[in-house]
């Protein structure tokens, strides 16, 4: 069951969560009736002390008690927040003994995810329940962030540095991750999904790695690593302008290369332009921004198989 | 006939231009304002550019929350709207708002509240106009070459790769800053310098406190953002790796050198539309402020509080827990001089004798909306809160609440307030509060939808977003519409003002400040005889029924 | 406090405007928003000491960004600052606090109403910035032809022919036959913190040679030296900031 704690925050789907949002709330609640208050003496004031002939304002005394008061008495209550708010940042900054170290490299503009066993998976990972689970985040290339607002957590990922973030959730089902860092084109198309599942099935997953889903066939396997991959970030499937190549009619297009060079797109191609993107360079496309991509064989097949049906 | 005077006023020799005539008038023609050292006119041109800045950046708004009325693309690609939300916060900050009121507002009133001729460096001042111009100039010519698609926070690496046109956009931005210093410094010696016999520091206004305060801001944070635009031109320019760890540098430096201008820039932006406050409400409460050195003090303890913060927009950057902590705890007692000055406000109004005319809904508008500003605060100096926060449209919402909410309605308050001072004619009332009412309204829908979507997880800077968000971003581009339906309604009452206004008075208001107390508009020299002040501007149970009139 | 003061008496002196029937005119050099030769005089200093200090966090910018540089590649930075020549950096530190003193002197020759001096002593100063400017012109021409430069061109020496050849370094992050890893971030802020000192010091040509200009056309006075006693406060401000940057680029260790 999912806790949605009121209209403001996302759903609670880590440990950690409500006790940010009691915080939150309890910012929340200051701040309505802090308002309500200030509000409240300002409308009457302008009602009961609206102009009037013959009427002088009171005169301004001195009163250094009220002046005091007022500046000391926030001052109590900040260092109350300060010391609320810090007691559950560190709780949250942390991570636990043992938990799932889960490697993150984040590039224009697509999510990469490495598991212990060294298996790699673009866009959407595997996390069992309950268990706590750290990333450790890294950028190939500007900073990018990496935001899951489900467990309140995010952090950048900064190119030549290792930051981390962590949490255990605690509800099966997917969570969304965001980009959290302004990276470009299509910083708002960087997404990723967290898939939260029992132990048993993210330990199958572990071993068996990454393959279509029961009864999916190649064309269809092609089609949602395409969204899954993010090359849909940058190849369009309707041959509008995109920032590579787009993907309508590409199978067995002939294209030329920045090198002078021309070929045929075939499977060869197709491989060696996932794997190793900078090989050929499409001529106008100049400059390529494409990351290279550690799929397994058989994805590239599925995705192979895609492209000859665009 | 006055031979087009390039010096500041003289006394009534042949062919000068005679220091009692009405400033408008005492010398004519393009050149005598080109080359005038007269503030007045400095001011004004000031306003002129500024007001064209902030209509260039309010379309570039208009056409951002215009492409996320629906999903997907609606008008442009995402890389067009990448350079539409650069550009728009690009103008807003460093061609609006950090000019805005001590530029054009400033140098008008400032030497007139402290009874002085001029500034200290009118040829300065001159100077800092055109070197503003000058380099909002590169900051055009970057637009018109591609513009830029890096945010007006130019992160690198991402600014030290991208393809578009960065090293003129930042160029501009460092020549404005220069403009922004020497400002700075000549609001200061003025200060100093050229009070009036018997303006002592308590008799002071609160705006001239706030642009003392907003002086020191001026002069001791600009020349850091200087120096990091310099070593980010270099960095482009000459891949001198500071920055880039590819060669050795680091991006998380950029941002501590960033914010540590940008920061105190927000306090430069602030304090004085909080200056325009105490203005207002004393005016239109016909009180003295309450709590007047608190409110003073408080200024100062703002331009001091602001450059230890700059920390608190890089909690999630990778910094270290123990800075994350000191700059969190650091952030709060920055709360601290803004609440005394909200309470004071508010006990100046209780018991006061208030009359809602315009100016006086702008400044009740900005308590109110400046307030929440400066809660939501609050959240984000909470580091647990900041985590789930940075970077969503929380973030933006709470800063557009503390620079519109905050900063515009001063300055429009101040406008209009200062409005038959300067041109010696009034507005349409009625028109007045019209608008307000649009911009009021309009303002809070467009952003308090971006709260709630905020903190239901929406990233900023994004060109798309998930179905969920959809209706947020509708209200919100809606209330955008409003908005500009207030802003474009009071630039045409404006221009009727001038057309065919009526006559001001001398102080249309009744107020007792010294500002009100010279012809209406002011002579050239500000006063037809230097005043010896005997009171402070704020104090009406020692001011004349003369001096209040309003006739 | 002497601007209340003196816009009292001013207040009196002049009155309205209008011809002034006091005998004391407004001098020819004072501006005519200021009332006494003394309240221009305090605000001309106050303008400058406040320019000064804006000055000061302008570098501080660069001195920080060495400070972590330095913080994290030591052995870079002391290896590197040996290629850089101490008789040069000497000589030059001391051109310029000698400049200091020329400098110095020129305001005193002023106050003392002695105008062929204060040129003298101006000329002096300009020279010694002529100097200063021209022992750089060495230092950066020798790193240039040894490919010690800046950013993505380090490695890379610079020819008479104006091309860069294949560089000489494998890359600028690993260390090369005589130099430590990381050197080039060395070498970048060295030129950026002594260009940008250059730049100072061009600008302070151009004012000292104005200041000289105005001084041979008889402006300046035991009454009135103030843009002679500012402009030698900036140039003062430029020789302290070279005082800064000599030991912490040339003597590392």
């Amino acid at each position: 069951m999912t806790i949605e704690p009121n209209y403001q925050l996302p759903q609670q789907l880590s440990t950690g969560a409500a006790e940010v949002d009691d915080l939150y709330m309890f910012v929340y609640w200051f701040s309505v009736i802090f308002t309500a208050i200030i509000v409240g003496v300002m409308l009457y004031s302008i009602v009961k002390f609206r102009r009037r002939p013959g009427v002088k304002a009171a005169p301004v005394g001195h009163n250094l008690k009220l002046e005091v008061a007022w500046t000391v008495i926030p001052l109590f209550f900040i260092v109350f927040l300060f010391h609320y708010g810090f007691k559950v940042y560190v709780h949250n900054a942390v991570a636990q003994e043992g938990a799932l170290e889960i490697r993150v490299r984040a590039q224009k503009w697509r999510w990469e995810f490495e598991y212990p066993t060294g298996m790699r998976v673009n866009s959407e990972v595997k996390i069992p329940v309950n268990k706590p689970v750290k990333f450790v985040i890294s950028s190939e290339d500007v900073l990018h962030s990496f935001f899951v607002p489900g467990a309140r957590a995010k952090k950048d990922a900064v190119p030549g540095m290792y930051s981390n973030v962590w949490f255990t959730p605690n509800t099966k089902g997917p969570m969304q991750v965001f980009c959290a860092e302004y990276c470009g084109t299509s910083h708002s198309g960087m997404l990723a999904t967290i898939n939260v599942v029992d132990d048993a099935e993210f330990q199958k997953f572990l071993k068996e790695g990454e393959g279509p889903e029961p009864g999916e066939d190649p064309v269809a396997w092609g089609k949602r690593l395409y969204t899954k991959n993010a090359c849909n970030t940058c190849h369009s499937i309707d041959g509008s302008k995109s920032p590579g190549p787009t993907w309508k009619g590409i199978w067995g297009r002939p294209e030329s290369f920045v090198d002078g060079s021309t070929g045929k797109v075939d499977e060869n191609y197709v491989r060696e332009s996932i794997l190793k993107p900078q090989a050929k360079i499409v001529s106008t496309f100049v400059t390529t921004q494409m990351p290279p991509y550690t799929i397994s064989d058989k994805q590239i097949d599925a995705i192979i198989a895609y492209m000859k049906t665009l | 006939m006055g031979a087009v005077s390039t010096t500041a006023p003289a006394r009534s020799h042949e062919g000068t231009p005679d220091p009692n005539e009405n400033y408008l008038k005492a010398t004519r023609g393009i050149a005598s304002w080109l080359f005038t050292l007269d503030h007045k006119r400095i001011g004004i041109m000031y306003l002129v550019l500024v007001l064209i800045a902030f209509g260039l950046g309010g379309t570039f708004a208009l056409l951002v929350r215009l492409e996320l009325f629906t999903r997907g693309k609606t008008l442009m690609d995402a890389d067009m709207y990448n350079r539409m939300f650069t550009l728009h916060g690009v103008v807003m900050v460093f061609l609006f708002i950090i000019p805005s009121i001590p530029a054009a507002l400033g140098n008008f009133i400032l030497p007139i509240q402290l009874g002085a001729k001029d500034v200290a460096f009118p040829r300065l001042n001159l100077m800092s106009l055109y070197i503003y111009a000058f380099g909002a100039c590169f900051a055009v010519y970057s637009m018109v070459d591609g513009a830029v698609d890096t945010g007006w926070t130019f992160y690198t690496p991402y600014s030290t790769s991208t393809n578009s046109a960065v090293i003129p956009m930042v160029l501009g931005a460092f020549i404005m800053g220069f403009s922004s210093i020497l400002t700075g410094v000549n609001f200061l010696v003025t200060v100093h310098k050229l009070r009036a016999p018997g303006q002592t520091w308590t008799r002071l206004s609160l705006f001239t406190w706030a642009l003392y305060a907003t002086s020191i801001i001026q002069v001791l944070a600009t020349p850091v953002l200087a120096i990091t635009l310099l070593l980010l031109t270099m960095e482009r320019f000459l891949g001198l790796g500071i920055f880039d760890p590819k060669l050795g540098g680091d991006p998380v430096l950029f941002q501590h050198f960033f914010w540590f201008y940008s920061h105190p820039a927000v306090y430069i932006m602030i304090v004085p539309g909080m200056g325009i406050v105490n203005e207002l409400l004393s005016t239109f409460s016909r009180r003295a402020i309450v709590g007047y050195m608190f409110v003073a003090m408080s200024s100062l303890g703002l331009a001091l509080l602001g450059f230890l913060v700059w920390g608190h927009h890089l909690f999630v950057s990778g910094m270290s827990e123990y800075a994350t902590m000191v700059f969190s705890a650091l952030t709060f007692l920055v709360a601290i001089p803004s609440g005394v000055k909200v309470f004071n406000w508010v006990a100046t109004l209780w018991k006061g004798s208030i009359r809602l005319d315009s100016p006086m809904l702008y400044a009740l508008s900005f308590i109110f909306l400046f307030t929440i500003g400066g809660l939501t605060g609050l959240f984000l100096g909470v580091l647990a809160i900041d985590v789930h926060l940075h970077d969503t449209y929380f973030v933006v919402a709470h800063f557009h609440y503390v620079m519109v909410g905050g900063t515009v309605m001063g300055f429009v308050g101040g406008l209009h307030y200062w409005w038959p001072k300067i041109t010696g004619k009034l507005y349409n009332e009625k028109m007045a509060k019209f608008a307000w009412f649009f911009v009021f309204i309009g303002f809070n829908v467009t952003f308090i939808a971006q709260f709630i979507m905020g903190s239901r997880g929406m990233p900023r800077r994004y060109y798309d977003y998930l179905p969920e968000y959809e209706s947020f971003h509708r209200i919100s581009t809606m209330g955008s519409w409003l908005l500009a339906f207030g802003f474009l309604t009071m630039a045409l009452m404006f221009v009727q003002s001038l057309r065919n206004g009526k006559k001001s008075s001398r102080n249309p208001w009744g107020s007792a400040a010294l500002e009100w107390q010279t012809a209406t508009p002011p002579p050239l020299a500000n006063f037809v005889k230097v005043p010896t002040i005997t009171r402070g501007p704020y104090d009406y149970h020692l001011a004349t029924e003369e001096e209040l009139s309003e006739t | 406090m002497s601007a209340e003061a003196s816009s009292a008496v001013a207040d009196d002196a002049h009155g309205d405007h209008g011809h002034d029937d006091h005998g004391h005119d407004h001098p020819k050099f004072l501006a005519h928003h200021f009332d006494t030769p003394i309240q221009q005089f305090e605000s001309a200093k106050l303008g400058m000491w406040t320019f000064l200090v804006q000055e000061l966090l302008f570098f501080s910018g660069l001195f920080v960004a060495y400070g972590v540089f330095r913080s994290w590649y030591p052995e870079a930075f002391s290896g590197a600052s040996h290629e850089l020549n101490k008789v040069m950096g000497a000589g030059n530190t001391i051109v310029l606090l000698f400049s200091s003193w020329t400098a110095a002197m020129a305001v005193r020759a002023t106050q003392l109403g002695q105008k062929k001096q204060t040129s003298l002593f101006l000329l002096v100063t300009i020279a010694c910035a002529f100097i200063f400017l021209g022992v750089k012109y060495f230092e950066y021409g020798a790193k240039f032809h040894e490919g010690l430069l800046p950013g993505k061109y380090f490695g890379h020496a610079f020819t008479a022919a104006g091309i860069f050849p294949e560089s000489t370094f494998p890359t600028n992050l690993e260390p090369s036959e005589h130099l430590p890893a990381h050197a080039s971030s060395y070498f970048s802020l060295y030129f950026m913190m002594t260009g940008v000192h250059a730049l100072h010091i061009i600008v302070g040509i151009g004012v000292l040679i104005w200041i000289w200009r105005r001084n041979e056309s008889g402006e300046f006075s035991k009454e009135y030296f103030t843009p002679v006693d500012i402009a030698a406060l900036y140039w003062h401000l430029v020789d302290l900031v070279w005082i800064y940057l000599f030991p912490l680029l040339y003597l590392i260790d």
